[in-house]
């Protein structure tokens, strides 16, 4: 095994690279269940959103046009989800998995005429004088633009959580919506936003796999990152900082894997490959033996107000 | 305006008529979405739902397959409905499937080319267990350690396929392929091949195994005190804990069971319609069986019908590939549609619209 051939400051670009998708869908996917509702469809939006920003992408040969449509292709999604389990009062875990089935069957359906073409890919960022900087320039201040943008939702996240009215709204109907609602909040208004919200959020991540991460489309080409970003939901407890952490925990472990594999390291394959989802599991429990839940308490169950 | 009002019981009626409406709402959606692709309505939901069965030129090819896809369905989908019915999601079938098969093929593989009569049900065994105990990995997190079974189980699919991916072209893989991956054609080995039983009807011993699950299912929620403890896990989890039922049995229970049939089913697949365990052997049928399942209202008759159903789609929709130029994609989405219409319909059971106006001012 060569460790000498990993450069670290490739190691880090390529983790912050990785990292950004899951990011994305996780922080959405905290909001939504931040307002009481559990969307097991992270993945099925994820897709969608790949395959859609990336026709559009391929399209208008514009890559930003491609995020847009993502994220309104993740959106729209999600409003079915949000009409099912807030209108129709279905079974959140049930419709969850019916929207992660649909999504993987609609993205192939709509991905058949892009299979093996190349999308146009967002440029590089040039920061003045940062991205000069001797090794952390190249590594932290020279990516493009949906990396920073996905630290920023993180902010946005946490400060309207912690500091804005409507943040403690959204937490009282998660916690307890047969209160929120006895205090005349809309529970349900509130938490197809929410969900809606989510849905753009996985679609972007989605897209910036599809257009930067590998810039092509194949067939299921999320492999689970949407199941990872629900897992990290839980990782981080609930908090928009924690969040962040996991993902490039994750981002770092699937970047650390390829690179080990790229080296000869003399581990099976088989092993390193599935390294992501096993330090998933092991991580996931940990976090649940130190009994640290904090998940919202109305988390998956439905609201049908009775006046 | 109209609004729902909850119903002091859940209708009978729409309990059974909810899959009905279902699967004739999918029909006409579907049938806009064909149209959409270019191909007429008409004939592309006749292609899926008639021509399987009673297609003068394809049918006695088709009928026979109605089985072999219904067989696995089935008997994945009961294992999942009863940790459905206590609460205990499992959507990583896939993985206990995969698994299973690895397991028993590895035990049959370890005697090639004994012609044993004890080499299959040794390979059954094996399934089973092998299902049975990647299936215990999120139980005993479960149980242990209160992790999310959801989240353990569905990660353990993509080590599966990974394992699945190595065995293939590694420990499994045929010496005499000329280094193509894909273990042994156990089709050409008598001992381990799980041949049809009845000439020209699709049934082999994983269709039996179905069968004979669904009886189990049936015996086991109506008539066992289990039965009755899983169904109050599920419904009213603190009335169960006051009734004395220890919720970590029922998750070993409800878990072990669904990743042993799984497990069954797999192995069921390898050594008959699949051949050979190859890294596309598995074909989804482990996530197709959560739609059955719910299809099924999670009742073991319901799911016998819901899995021929289900089965009838695949096969017409590689008939509408055939015939009609459809991407095959397009019926994976039609089974997604199928389990949102039910999930939508499915209102009604609880629900019933009342018009207001009356009370409130």
């Amino acid at each position: 095994m060569d460790l000498s051939s990993i450069n670290p400051v490739l190691l880090v670009a390529s983790i912050m690279i990785s990292a950004t998708p899951i990011l994305l869908a996780a922080i959405g996917e905290m909001v939504v269940e931040k307002s009481g509702v559990l969307n097991l469809g992270v993945e099925g939006m994820m897709i969608t959103g790949a395959v859609v920003g990336f026709a559009a992408a391929v399209g208008t040969s514009s890559p930003e046009v491609g995020f847009v449509a993502a994220a309104v292709a993740g959106a729209a999604l999600s409003l079915v989800f949000a009409l099912l389990t807030q209108v129709f009062l279905s079974n959140q875990v049930a419709t969850g998995l019916g929207l992660t089935l649909a999504g993987l069957g609609l993205s192939s359906l709509l991905g058949k005429p892009y299979e093996g073409m190349k999308s146009p890919t967002l440029p590089k960022l040039d920061i003045p004088v940062l991205s000069d900087l001797p090794v952390v320039g190249r590594m932290l201040f020279s990516h493009d633009m949906m990396v920073y943008l996905s630290m920023v939702l993180v902010l946005a996240v946490w400060a309207f959580l912690k500091f804005t009215r409507a943040g403690l709204i959204l937490k009282a109907v998660g916690e307890s919506h047969e209160s929120a609602h006895a205090l005349g909040y809309k529970v349900v208004r509130i938490r197809v936003a929410a969900i809606v919200f989510g849905g753009a959020c996985a679609g972007l991540g989605g897209a910036y796999i599809s257009l930067v991460r590998v810039p092509q489309w194949t067939e299921g080409m999320t492999a689970g990152a949407g199941w990872i970003a629900l897992a990290i939901v839980v990782f981080a407890s609930w908090r928009a900082g924690r969040v962040m952490i996991g993902a490039y925990l994750f981002g770092g472990v699937t970047v650390l894997q390829l690179n080990l594999q790229a080296a000869g390291a003399k581990v099976p394959v088989a092993l390193l490959s599935a390294s992501p989802y096993l330090v998933t599991i092991i991580v996931l429990v940990i976090i649940s033996a130190r009994g640290a839940h904090a998940a919202p308490a109305s988390l998956g169950r439905s609201f049908h107000a009775t006046r | 305006m109209i609004r729902l009002e909850k119903r002091p019981q859940p209708s009978k009626a729409w309990i059974w008529s909810a899959p009905i409406v279902a699967v004739l709402l999918t029909m006409i959606v579907g049938g806009l979405m064909f149209m959409a692709l270019g191909s007429d309505p008409f004939e592309a939901i006749r292609t899926i739902f008639w021509d399987p069965m009673f297609h003068p030129q394809f049918a006695a090819y088709s009928r026979p397959q109605l089985l072999v896809k219904a067989g696995p369905l089935i008997l994945i989908a009961i294992g999942l409905s009863i940790g459905f019915r206590a609460g205990i999601w499992n959507i990583g079938a896939e993985g206990q499937y995969i698994i299973g098969a690895v397991c028993g093929a590895a035990a049959g593989l370890a005697f090639y080319p004994s012609d044993s009569i004890w080499i299959f049900p040794l390979m059954v065994l094996c399934g089973i267990l092998g299902g049975w105990v990647w299936a215990m990995i999120p139980a005993l997190l479960k149980v242990k350690f209160g992790t999310n079974e959801i989240l353990v189980s569905l990660m353990l699919v993509y080590v599966a396929q990974n394992v699945l991916n190595s065995v293939a072209s590694g420990l499994l893989r045929n010496p005499e392929g000329m280094g193509f991956p894909g273990s042994r054609n156990f089709k050409q080995w008598d001992a381990a091949h799980n041949s049809e039983l009845l000439m020209n009807t699709g049934m082999h011993w994983g269709v039996v195994a179905a069968f004979i699950a669904v009886l189990g299912a049936y015996v086991l929620m109506s008539q066992h005190i289990l039965g009755f403890q899983i169904r109050l896990s599920g419904e009213a989890p603190r009335a169960a804990r006051f009734a004395g039922v220890n919720p970590s049995r029922i998750i070993v229970f409800c878990l072990g069971l669904a990743g042993a049939l799984a497990g069954a089913a797999g192995l069921f697949e390898a050594t008959g319609p699949a051949g050979q365990i190859t890294t596309t052997f598995n074909a989804g049928y482990g996530f197709t069986a959560i739609i059955v399942a719910f299809l099924g209202r999670l009742h073991p008759v319901g799911i016998l019908l819901a899995g021929l159903l289900m089965a009838l789609t695949y096969i017409g929709g590689e008939l509408a590939q055939l015939m009609l130029g459809l991407p095959g994609a397009s019926i994976q989405l039609f089974q997604g549609m199928l389990l949102f219409f039910l999930l939508a319909v499915d209102v009604f059971t609880n629900y019933r619209l009342a018009l207001t106006g009356k009370e409130t001012v």
